[in-house]
């Protein structure tokens, strides 16, 4: 029972049926698991082990008057810091949100709890999920579990660690540019933007709403398609919900199915990526080729432009959005405010971290009147082209296949001083949301210093049983899913 | 004055909703501040808005109701700005695509006399579109404090041509527009609960000239005294400055309608830059071109279609229609009563004389007339009342004993004349016997009758009446003593 925190979602769903040990037991040892590591990984910016062990309570009663809610009751789902719960602090990972409790649940959260899942604890993340690295958070950096000079990427780093050093049995992350996937590849777990539209945003603190989506990470593509499916579904509170019909995806994974053809933008594989990255993804590729399915190299011709594209529609969005932390309802507030203007400004100044502040300037500026056509018009008539290139090419092949980042995780303070460098880190993954579609990331390798390599597998809108397959199939014929960092 | 006036106006109208713009959240003029909210009205981080539909329906119908196009489209844009009042500092509104384009006003300018008719005509829109309310703040002499209660309210933006040429145009306008809206149910307009407010873009140019003048825009008018005296002092003003050669500033100004002055607020370069841009939390809504249709018929009539049919159809004088159409509570009062019987210029008489004298002598002092539903008054009681002084049953001054009495208690005018026995008394014995008495007693009255007086007359039937008391038809008693007259020589 020592190792439960390391399990799969249907092995402890087999436990907890069986009687082998109890929900309590269960969280127990996630608790146990997380006082143990974090204060070397640091994944958590606030945990109630109390609270969860009452949750866990309730769950074990449920199952003992035959009332169990399902696969989720009583497993243990860190949540990121921008997801609203109930009665919990709710961050951002920000000082400017210091002090705030959601007095709501987020409907991915409502979902959660009605399929019985113990909601625990608050999980790190660059600020307002603004960063690739998760060292803009307010409350400390977090560890890759790998190595711990290491981060373990961002936005969602809290995430990615807590799953991969076993302080959850999954997570939900939030995915703008790569949030959930580029940090899955650091920690060498699984992480997944769905479709946009295919999880509400409601209870999703937005960084940048046209963008933004919540997803699963989890150390096997099953707790993954689990997740997911637990909180998809339509919401009347967000008008970009779409309503689509219930999917199983986790029960699509055991399903015989023909090989499917997969794409190689040829565009992913030439200049700035890391040459055991390319060597890993490259020999996926050729294992996918041997087993048969078909391999086609396809051309995103508008590729280079995502990055710009990305900072101009991100912090457009981002600057209206994070403009209702004031400091006049529930935000940080300056003590030093003389009247309406500097409390404002004194406000924010102090509230916002350097790469939040980066960000409001950059798309305030780009909003300005005057700019606003040469930048975020121009930026929205790419956006579209950047989107009929994937819609070409998936005229050809069922799911594209790239590396999720660039490069593996790099030490701590490494990129922190280059905003750019530290941008073009999600040169892989932007493309995705800019496009609205379903992507994972997958380990696929280990560098040779021991670090973690993503590759991603991007679907067609609604594709998300495709890329799950696709990557499912990979990891039941390979070991990285047991592998486990030393910590 | 050398100059011609050119005056625009902005005039944003509360819409009538069971809830808020973009939540659930209920809204209610008058409520304990801060508990018309939720988490979407506060803005609280991660909320998001849902469109109220029946919004976007009142005002396509505010907007067919005056004449405009409707959109394809329901779109909507962010408008940023940092203000307390404003709980996510940017508002929701359409800035790109209005949900109504163009339409025009119908309005009647001031006629030469108060009886008198004056000349329509039509004043031009530019588009109507929906935005949400902001809080309400008000300051005390160390805080300010912000009521959410107001926030996400739908509001119509209906914004004109400058197509206006004088104060007297402008309130007009506003009046003709007033009743359009309440005709139409989208809101009551009543300005002092600010569910209608207006904006006056005031400039002047030189008579002949087709280039128009520097502007100022005068906020913070909720009245129409307001919106009349701040247009006529920025005349002035604006005059002065021209008149000494100088330029006018473009600036936004606010009226201090306790003062009877303005003063700037801020000028052109310190104007906001909103940044709008598309909305990414709201879907576009396409307008239903069938539904568009569906609002277009069942419009209801306008207050000068109304007024017009009134004159054509039942002949109805200016000085009648003018008093029922400017309420739509008269005119639909005037409607249900014409529709129980058919007699539309006693009728129109009974509500625009009697009706409107009884409900004014019972209204508190200083509080605005009553409403005839805070009464006992019903269209079937003025119909009955007609139909009982035209059959002769009362005479028309007995019935306005009747009506008074039946306005307090709601007793039909039958109960009433049944109760007090107040029917016509035709008794003919009686009343010969009575004529041929005061005929006796007033022959000089007798004499200058027969002379030619017609007059002279009535100093008989004084003396009748009271013996009767009132109860004798007026008109079979001047018949019954000519004739008695006649027969005396």
């Amino acid at each position: 029972m020592s190792d439960l925190f390391y399990s799969d979602i249907s092995s402890l769903n087999q436990g907890l049926e069986s009687k082998a040990f109890s929900a309590v037991e269960l969280m127990q040892s996630v608790i146990d698991r997380t006082d143990a590591v974090e204060a070397k990984i640091n994944a958590f910016v606030d945990r109630d082990a109390a609270d969860a062990l009452k949750q866990a309570q309730a769950s074990d009663e449920r199952r003992a008057k035959g009332e169990s809610l399902g696969a989720f009751d009583g497993i243990p789902v860190g949540i990121k810091d921008i997801l609203a719960v109930k009665g919990q602090s709710l961050r951002c990972a920000s000082k400017m949100l210091d002090g705030y409790r959601s007095p709501y649940d987020a409907t991915c959260i409502t979902k959660l709890k009605e399929a019985g899942a113990v909601i625990w604890g608050r999980l790190n993340m660059d600020e307002f999920a603004m960063g690739s690295s998760t060292e803009n958070s307010a409350f400390g950096v977090t560890a890759n579990p790998w190595n711990l000079d290491y981060i373990p990427g961002g936005s969602s780093g809290g995430s990615a660690a807590a799953v991969s050093a076993g302080e959850a049995i999954v997570t939900l992350g939030t995915d703008t540019g790569g949030s959930i996937r580029q940090p899955a590849a650091f920690c060498g777990v699984v992480g997944m933007k769905p479709t946009y539209g295919l999880v509400s945003r409601y209870g999703l603190v937005a960084f940048a709403s046209s963008l933004d989506q919540v997803g699963p990470l989890s150390r096997n593509v099953k707790d993954s398609a689990l997740l997911l499916e637990a909180i998809t579904g339509h919401d009347p509170l967000d008008s970009t919900s779409l309503n689509q019909p219930k999917v199983s995806y986790s029960s699509a994974l055991d399903q015989p199915r023909k090989k499917m053809t997969l794409g190689v933008p040829k565009e992913f594989f030439q200049q700035g990526i890391d040459q055991e990255i390319k060597e890993a993804v490259e020999k996926a590729i050729d294992w996918y080729r041997s087993e048969g399915y078909a391999i086609e190299e396809i051309s995103l011709p508008h590729s280079e432009l995502c990055v710009p594209v990305y900072y101009i529609i991100a912090t457009a969005e981002a600057s209206s959005n994070l403009a209702r932390f004031d400091g006049v309802r529930y935000s940080h507030r300056s003590k030093d405010a003389e009247n309406i203007l500097e409390l404002f400004s004194k406000s924010r100044g102090e509230g916002f971290g350097e790469e939040v502040k980066r960000r409001i300037i950059l798309g305030t500026y780009v909003l300005s009147s005057g700019y606003y056509d040469a930048y975020y018009l121009r930026a929205q008539k790419v956006r579209s082209l950047i989107r009929q290139d994937f819609e070409q090419a998936f005229a050809k092949v069922d799911a594209i296949i790239t590396p999720t980042s660039p490069t593996p995780a790099f030490k701590l303070g490494e990129k922190n001083n280059d905003p750019l460098a530290m941008y073009l880190n999600d040169i892989y993954t932007i493309s995705v949301n800019l496009a609205g579609l379903p992507a994972l990331s997958l380990p696929v390798g280990m560098t040779q210093n021991n670090l973690p390599i993503g590759m991603q597998i991007i679907g067609k809108a609604f594709g998300e049983s495709d890329i799950l397959t696709v990557a499912h199939d990979f990891e039941i014929n390979h070991e990285y899913k047991n592998m486990r960092p030393t910590i | 004055m050398k100059y011609e006036v050119v005056i625009g106006l902005e005039i944003h109208v509360q819409i009538k909703t069971k809830t808020k713009m973009f939540t659930a959240a209920p809204y209610q003029y008058g409520a304990e501040p801060n508990t018309l909210t939720d988490a979407v009205v506060l803005g609280l981080p991660g909320t998001l808005p849902v469109l109220n539909y029946e919004a976007i329906e009142r005002c396509a119908k505010l907007g067919l109701m005056l004449g405009c196009e409707i959109a394809e489209v329901c779109k909507w844009d962010r408008k940023n700005y940092f203000y307390p009042d404003s709980p996510k500092n940017y508002q929701l509104t359409q800035n790109e695509q209005p949900l109504c384009i163009g339409g025009s006003v119908e309005i009647e300018l001031p006629g030469s006399a108060r009886n008198i008719e004056g000349e329509h005509r039509w004043v031009q829109l530019n588009r109507i579109h929906l935005e949400e309310d902001p809080g309400k703040l008000s300051h005390t002499a160390f805080d300010s404090l912000v009521d959410f209660n107001r926030a996400g309210v739908p509001l119509a933006e209906i914004v004109t041509e400058p197509d206006l040429h004088s104060s007297e145009e402008a309130v007009a306008f506003l009046n003709a527009l007033r009743n359009l809206i309440i005709f139409a149910g989208i809101s009551d307009c009543d300005m002092e609960k600010g569910q209608m407010r207006c904006d006056a873009n005031v400039s002047l140019r030189l008579k002949g000239s087709d280039v128009l003048g520097t502007r100022t825009e005068m906020k913070n008018l909720n009245s129409i005294s307001n919106v009349k005296s701040s247009i006529e002092y920025e005349i002035k003003r604006q005059a002065k400055i021209l008149d000494a050669g100088e330029s006018v500033i473009q600036e936004t100004r606010r009226w201090d309608a306790a003062k009877n002055s303005s003063f700037s607020l801020r000028s052109k370069e310190e104007a906001h830059d909103y940044r709008y841009f598309p909305d990414p939390d709201l879907m576009p809504v396409s307008m239903d071109r069938n539904r568009v249709q569906a609002l277009k018929d069942a419009l209801p009539e306008r207050p000068f279609d109304r007024q017009r049919r009134y004159q054509e159809k039942y002949s109805l004088p200016y000085t009648i229609t003018s008093v029922l159409c400017a309420d739509i509570e008269l005119s639909d009062f005037f409607e249900s009563a014409l529709s129980l019987y058919d007699s539309p210029k006693a009728i129109a008489n009974y509500i625009v004389n009697d009706l409107l004298r009884e409900l004014s002598a019972h209204s508190e002092v200083g509080d605005s007339a009553l409403s005839i539903k805070d009464t006992k008054m019903k269209a079937e009681l003025i119909a009955e009342l007609v139909e009982v002084v035209e059959s002769g049953i009362i005479s028309k001054q007995i019935a306005k004993e009747v009506f008074s009495e039946m306005f307090v208690s709601g007793e039909s005018p039958k109960v009433i004349i049944e109760k007090k026995d107040l029917s016509q008394d035709n008794d003919d014995s009686a009343i010969e016997s009575l004529c041929l008495e005061a005929i006796a007693n007033n022959p000089k009255a007798v004499a200058q009758f027969k002379e030619g007086n017609a007059k002279a007359i009535n100093a008989l039937k004084g003396p009748i009446m009271k013996a009767t008391k009132g109860k004798a038809n007026p008109a079979a008693l001047d018949a019954l003593l000519q004739k008695l007259i006649q027969e005396s020589e």
